[in-house]
Formats: structure tokens, sequence, C-alpha cells
């Protein structure tokens, strides 16, 4: 596949034919290597460590956790990738869980909530985004608007906790694929491998997810090559909505409630699952997988917090370090590539 | 005769921006299966003319005629669409996808909204093939040369179909094969019946490759060449204005200042200083005294010369002496500390800040060299201040006025200003006159010529070549990113002779 064949005169800042021969991962893939590796490090370390701890359950009780966060990061990677963010996330995840539980008690069948809530997210993601676009204001800004709206909505509609009692909702809640006693997959943890098995098809084999690429690698030249440029923008940030509203559903389904304090935080436990995968936050490069390696990582530190029964702060400490070091390591690589 | 109906013909374009007359009633075609080069200096209306073609601009008046049909477009997608494509300088394309998507991306191979990877691969390999490169299509084109990433720009703009292909100087960061190899894909392209529309500032590659020339002036159509009947002086005397016979009868200057200087020791000396891509290794001496003159057409290499001098950027060969005890011009800090001060080509961007007051202004470099630390008393700023506003005539004469209330020549004079006033032993001023009116530029002659008598270096570079002719002792002829020729400024050194060097590189 490797062809270095060019000649002399247009390869001068080529990949040196020397270096070739010895195998060197593309560097596109080494953030995500990183990860992987430090996944497999953490996971090796805690089987030395602890008793238990390679049980089976350990593993898809990461999945179960974390499906919201899995939900709310992988639609973060598209915003992202196109060099923006979105601080709305976390208190989308509020507002769709409130409305939803408000919805149901109010007796509204689940058929018509989910749909509703899911345009809810949207709607929002899609102002938000048609404000970057057309306003030209930083996405910084445009979403902390968006994020102290959808709070402030959510603490509108009632500042307490909802409980859920609907036979749908603690259905779902209970539903799962059990291989044998106390090793189980919930469905929510299904639904969240099936968001990002579709947005990894949509990133690599649809030309709206390769304009996203594009777009974080050059909006100017992007617009100049022709790429619709403002309605890919549009669509992230409208897909980051739509996430984020899933991501509330799935919590409120796992809580079996909603609450205007849900999702505190999880803007930035999604940005930091994002970066920490090995996505580039001035975009343009990163792969979905490596956001769902950046969740487990994240739930691999809480889970090794929990067996070594440590206070939860040093599981924040560990994600501090390990930021600090990927985005050092995102820097040393870009660097090398240019 | 023979010709072939043109398939793009531009009449009359008109295009006025607020109170300049960019393009008046520029007529410009292009036959299919030529390339024709756009000539002109700096301002002379040939991006305007690009920019109108390609859609980013529209006409106030004229016509644009493709393939015959009557078009205007609205934008460059529109114009892409239409067959007409541009390869920029800078290369806009996406540096973090590959090779084969950036030649695909909007238009990629699909099967059920699904991205047919491997045809597209193929497809990008045959087509790069037919360009005679051989390149891993799916590496990132960040890992490639500019050249190539030229050349995969070039091949997404055929890929487009493309009936009119421009390249806004394509060359200008390229090496000698590089330049090569672009040009036998452009004879290629053609000879398969494409229009190209080639801007460059190199002669030489013009005069390589082009089959016709248009030469465009201060907005103007000065006419259309075939390159084979236009000599390069004869070219060269069309793009700055002066025909040689009208050249030839210019009476000698009036160097009262300048006839006799005393060289002792040279203040500077730049001994095989270069930096690739940029200018060609150069030795050159400057005199405590002296006006030195740096001539050649935009893009020679005289704005690189200077940085290279003022550590602006950095040499890749060579070393600079002053005194006769080699220093290191590591960043325009040091060259401050050792008494060169820079005044640049782009007041606006570069220079002055537009919201600071004149006074603020003109202290900014004063303060620079001493530290923020050691801050000047208001008293002393105000007596400075004044004293060069009185000498240099800035008008208004309020100290406390925003900069960008000016007029451009005001402007200029602040500029300098901010830089006397360090005293420096060295000054290197780049187009000191551009862009502002006869009485403002010749105050600014008057006032390096009256420098250079109290004992300070000059570096005066300037595209205008009478005004170089005028002031300086010595002249530095630049042509193709290299120095040419060293004249001694005395009776016999004219324009005429100057241009000659320009267009031929050799002396006449």
């Amino acid at each position: 596949m490797i062809d270095v064949s060019t000649t002399p005169a247009t390869n001068k800042s080529g990949p040196a034919a020397g270096r070739r021969r010895t195998y060197r991962p593309n560097a596109q893939y080494i953030p995500v290597l990183a990860t992987l590796t430090l996944l497999i490090v953490m996971y090796t370390l805690g089987a030395v460590n602890y008793e238990n701890f390679t049980h089976p359950s350990v593993i898809l009780n990461l999945f179960t956790d974390n499906a919201f966060l899995m939900v709310v990061a992988v639609g973060m990677t598209f915003v992202i990738l196109t060099g923006g963010i979105d601080l709305s996330v976390g208190a989308v995840i509020a507002l769709t869980s409130t409305v939803a539980a408000t919805l149901l008690q109010a007796g509204w069948p689940a058929g018509v909530v989910i749909p509703t809530v899911l345009l809810v997210g949207g709607v929002l993601g899609l102002g938000m985004g048609a404000v970057i676009h057309f306003f030209k204001v930083e996405p910084f800004i445009a979403t902390l608007a968006g994020m102290f709206l959808a709070r402030g909505v959510a603490l509108l509609i009632d500042q307490n906790s909802i409980p859920i009692t609907n036979g749908f909702w603690t259905g779902l809640a209970e539903a799962r694929i059990v291989f044998e006693p106390g090793v189980y997959i919930s469905a929510m943890a299904l639904v969240a491998l099936a968001v990002v098995a579709v947005a990894a098809v949509v990133l690599a084999w649809s030309r709206f997810g390769r304009n996203v690429y594009a777009i974080g690698g050059n909006a100017d030249s992007a617009l100049l090559m022709g790429l619709p440029v403002g309605r890919t923008r549009i669509g992230v940030y409208t897909l980051s909505g739509f996430c984020a509203a899933l991501g509330g559903l799935i919590y409120s389904i796992t809580t079996t409630s909603g609450y205007a304090g849900h999702g505190t935080g999880t803007e930035l436990d999604a940005i930091a699952a994002v970066v920490i995968g090995g996505v580039l936050l001035t975009g343009g490069s990163g792969y979905v997988l490596g956001t769902v390696l950046g969740v487990l990582v994240l739930g691999m530190i809480n889970t090794i917090v929990n067996f070594q029964s440590l206070n939860s702060w040093w599981a924040r400490m560990a994600i501090g370090v390990l930021l600090f070091a990927f985005i050092v390591l995102q820097r040393l690589v870009t660097r090398r590539a240019k | 005769m023979g010709e072939p109906p043109a398939v793009l013909e531009m009449t009359g374009i008109r295009k006025i921006f607020p109170g300049v007359v960019a393009l008046d009633g520029v007529d410009f075609r292009l036959l299919p299966g030529e390339i024709h080069a756009l000539m002109g200096e700096n301002g002379a209306g040939k991006s305007t003319l690009i920019k109108v073609l390609t859609g980013v601009y529209g006409i106030d008046g004229g016509e644009i005629r493709l393939s015959g049909r009557d078009v205007r477009f609205t934008g460059p997608l529109q114009a892409q669409q239409a067959g007409v494509s541009t390869v920029y300088q800078e290369v806009n394309l996406c540096a973090n996808l590959s090779v084969a998507e950036n030649i695909f991306i909007g238009r990629q191979p699909r099967r059920f909204g699904r991205i047919r990877w491997a045809e597209m691969r193929r497809r990008s390999a045959d087509l790069l093939a037919r360009l005679d490169l051989d390149v891993d299509v799916t590496a990132p084109l960040n890992t490639y040369s500019l050249a190539v990433q030229q050349m995969v720009a070039i091949a997404r703009a055929i890929d487009i179909d493309a009936k009119v292909l421009i390249l806004d100087e394509p060359t200008s960061s390229l090496d000698a094969s590089e330049v090569a190899q672009l040009f036998a894909i452009m004879r290629r392209l053609r000879d398969a019946g494409v229009a190209i529309l080639f801007v460059s500032h190199f002669l030489d590659q013009i005069y390589e490759v082009a089959d016709r020339i248009t030469v465009l002036r201060n907005g103007a159509l000065i006419g259309e060449y075939r390159t084979s009947e236009l000599p390069q002086v004869e070219l060269v005397g069309k793009m700055i204005g002066k025909e040689l016979a009208t050249l030839e009868q210019l009476e000698s200057r009036p160097r009262d200042s300048t006839e006799q200087l005393e060289r002792g020791e040279p203040l500077l000396r730049a001994e095989g200083l270069g930096r690739e891509g940029a200018i060609a290794p150069f030795t050159l001496a400057i005199h405590a005294g002296e006006v030195v003159g740096l001539a050649g057409l935009l893009g020679s290499g005289r704005t690189e010369l200077a940085r290279l001098l003022f550590g602006a950027d950095k040499a890749d060969s060579g070393h600079i002496e002053m005194g006769g005890k080699p220093v290191a011009m590591r960043s325009p800090r040091a060259a401050m500390a050792h008494g060169i001060a820079f005044s640049s080509e782009n007041r606006r961007t570069e220079g002055l800040i537009g919201e600071l007051s004149v006074r603020e202004n003109i202290i900014l470099a004063l303060q620079a060299a001493r530290g923020w630390t050691r801050p000047i008393a208001r008293r002393r700023q105000d007596d400075l201040v004044a004293k060069y506003i009185k000498a240099l005539q800035i008008r208004p004469d309020n100290p406390e006025i925003p900069v960008r209330n000016l007029s451009g020549g005001n402007q200029q004079k602040v500029l300098l200003a901010r830089w006397l006033i360090t005293e420096p032993k060295l000054l290197i001023i780049d187009e000191p006159t551009r862009g502002i009116d006869v009485g403002a530029k010749a105050e600014i002659q008057r006032l390096v010529a009256e420098l250079s008598t109290g004992g300070m270096a000059v570096l005066f570079v300037s595209a205008e070549l009478e005004e170089v002719l005028r002031l300086s002792h010595k002249i530095e002829v630049l042509r193709d990113r290299r120095l040419v020729e060293e004249l001694e400024n005395t009776g016999d050194v004219d324009a005429d002779r100057v241009m000659h060097i320009i267009a031929s590189g050799a002396t006449s």
C-alpha cells in the first residue's frame, strides 16, 4: 500500500524513504493507540492489584455505567472535529430528563415523549449552530449561552427531582442481556454502542462526515473547495444537541428520574473523553473509536478508585493528569507531522 | 487568421472600489490551448481581474463571455461549475486529509450514499499519473512538499472538467526543479486544449512558458502581445509605465548631497547571507552616511533581503558583520540593539497601531528599546514628539489624535519618526512612498537625503526606479530573488540601464 517511489524532485519533504522501512504507525493513529495502550495498562494494573477485577462484569459495567456519557461524547466528537466545542450538553441532559419526567407524569405515552425530547435537543443544537455560523459567534460563547438557557428552563419546569414511574421507562431500566448471573449488558449500553457504530460509519463513509474533517482541517479552504461549510457546521451542533438529548433520555432511564441537577459537569467529562481519545481540539483529526476508548478510560479510573475505596477526587486528579498528558502528546504528534 | 474562437472573453470590465477605480474598461481574452501570462506591478489590477473572473467580486461594467455565452458568476462555486478553476498562491486544500480526498472531496464517487474509497483512490492515482506524479494517495497531504500539494490542487482543478485554469503565482514557493515539473504539466494541459491564465513575478518563467502576455497598469489594459514578439525590456517598460525613449530623455538627477562620499570601514557587511526560497546568498556592504537603494520588480526579493538584515527572518547561510565584528541577527530585537531600524512596507498591518495617538506610536520603539520597566517621563515624551512632528512636518501637528485619522503620507512619517527617535545607525525603509501623494513623497525623499548627510546609513527599498536612482549612492539590482548587480550611482547610470539589468539579469 505504501508507495514511496515518488520522483526525488517532488518528494522533498515527503516521508523519508529510509525511515519507512521500519514499521511506523500513521501519525493519525498514534493518539488512539496511546489511549488503547493506556486502557490495557490500567486494566492489567487493576487485575494484578485487586481481587475480582478480572470478573467480566467489571468491563461490561463500564459500558452500562457510561452509556449516557458515550452517546454525549459521540456528539461532542463531531463538534470538536470541526474545531468547535459544545458546552451545553450537560444542561441538555438536565433539560431533557426534566421534560421527559414531567411529560410522563402528565400521562403522555412514552412513544410521544421520546421523539419530543429528542426534537427539543436537536432544535436547541440547531439554534446554537445557526448562531455560530450566521453571526460568526465563537462556539464557546454560543454554547455557553445555550447551557445557561437549557439549565434555566429545566429549573423553571421543576426544581425538584421528579420520579418516573412509567412502565416503559422502568422496563427499559431493567432490560438487559444476561450472559450468566451477575454478568449482563444493559439495553442502554447497546443503544450507546449502536450510536457509536452509526457515527463511525457516518464519519468514514459519508460526504457529511468527510466535510466535518475538512472544516476542522481548514474551514477557509473547505469553502474555496466548494464544500457546504454552513450546512455542515450547523449539522454538527444539531447532531450534538440530539446526542445530548438521547444521553438525557438514557440518564433518565437509568436513574428513573428527571432532575434539573442531572448532568452537571457532563460537558467537561465528554470533552475530556474526546481529547483523551485522541481527537485534536483544533479539529480535523480523530476517530469515534478513540472517543469510545476515552470514555472507557474515564470509567476505568472510576472503577480503580472504587476498588481502592478512595475518595472520588482522586479520579478527578487522575483525569486532570491524563488530559494534560494527552494534550502534550497531540502537540508533539502534530509538530512532527509538520 | 488561424486563431480558434476565444474560450473566455472579457470586454470593458469595470470594477470600482470606494474611491478607487480598480479596473477601467479592461479587455481580456483566453484562447483554448494557450498559456497566457497576466502581468503588471502591484496595484495594476491583476488580482482584481482574477477575482472578477472567479466570481469573488461582481463587476460594475462590461461583460464576460465563456464559450460564447454571457456569464456572471456569483461565487467561486458557480465559476468552478462553469469550468473556471483556480489554483491559488497558497495551497487551498485541507492538509489533514489524504491526497485522494483532497482531489475528490465534495464530489466523491458514491454507491447508496456510501463513499467508494477504493474507486476514489484508483481514480486519484490515475489522475496524478496523468500529471506524472507518483505519490501515495492515501497519505495525508501534509506529508508532502508544497510542490506536490500544488500539483494536487491542480489535479483537483482539472478534474472539475476545467476549460479555464487560473494559476495565481503558483511558483512563488517552489524551487527550480519543482517549477520545471509544474511547467511540464502546464504544457501538457495546454496541449489538451485547456486555456491557462498564469500569473508570476518571475520574468524568466513567463518567457519560458507563456504563449501570450497581457499587461495591465493602474487598472487599465496596456496591451496583449505574443511572447515571442515582446522583448523583456519592453515588457518591463510597459509594466513600469515608462517607454524606453522617455526614460532616455530623463535629465540626470540632482544628486547634490550625494556626490563625494568618503568610505571607510563598512558599518554593516553581509557575507553570503541568504535564505532558501526567499533570497539567494548575497554579499552587501553599507557604509555610514550612505544610501543604498534596492531596485527590482515586485517579488524579486527586495523585502526579503531587508528582512534578513533586520533579523525578521532567519538566514540559513552566511553572516553579518557590524564594525568588523560578526553579529548574530537572531531577532528584530537583536537588530535594534545593534542600531538597526526597520520601517516596514506595510504601515497599516505591521507598523502603526491605528487606535493609539501619534505620540504613543512615535514613542513605542524607543520605549521598547529601553524596556517596559523604565517608562519615559511624559515631559520628555512630549518634547521628543514635538521635535519630530516639527522636523518631519507631520500634519495635523496635534500629537494626541489617533494615528488612523492621518493621511497615508503622514502615517508614513509617524512610522519614520518612531524609528528616528531611537537614533539608529542604519535605517531600513521599505516602500516608504507607496500609496502616498506626490508632495509627501518628495518630503520623505528629502528627509532620506538629509539623514544620510547627517551620517546615518540608509537602505532604501522602493518599487519606483526613479526614486532609487535619485537618492542612492549605490544601487543593488535584484532579479528573481537574486542580487544580480551592484552599481555605483555615477552619472552614467540611468533607469534604462537598470531596467536592462532587471530584464536580462546582465549588465548591458
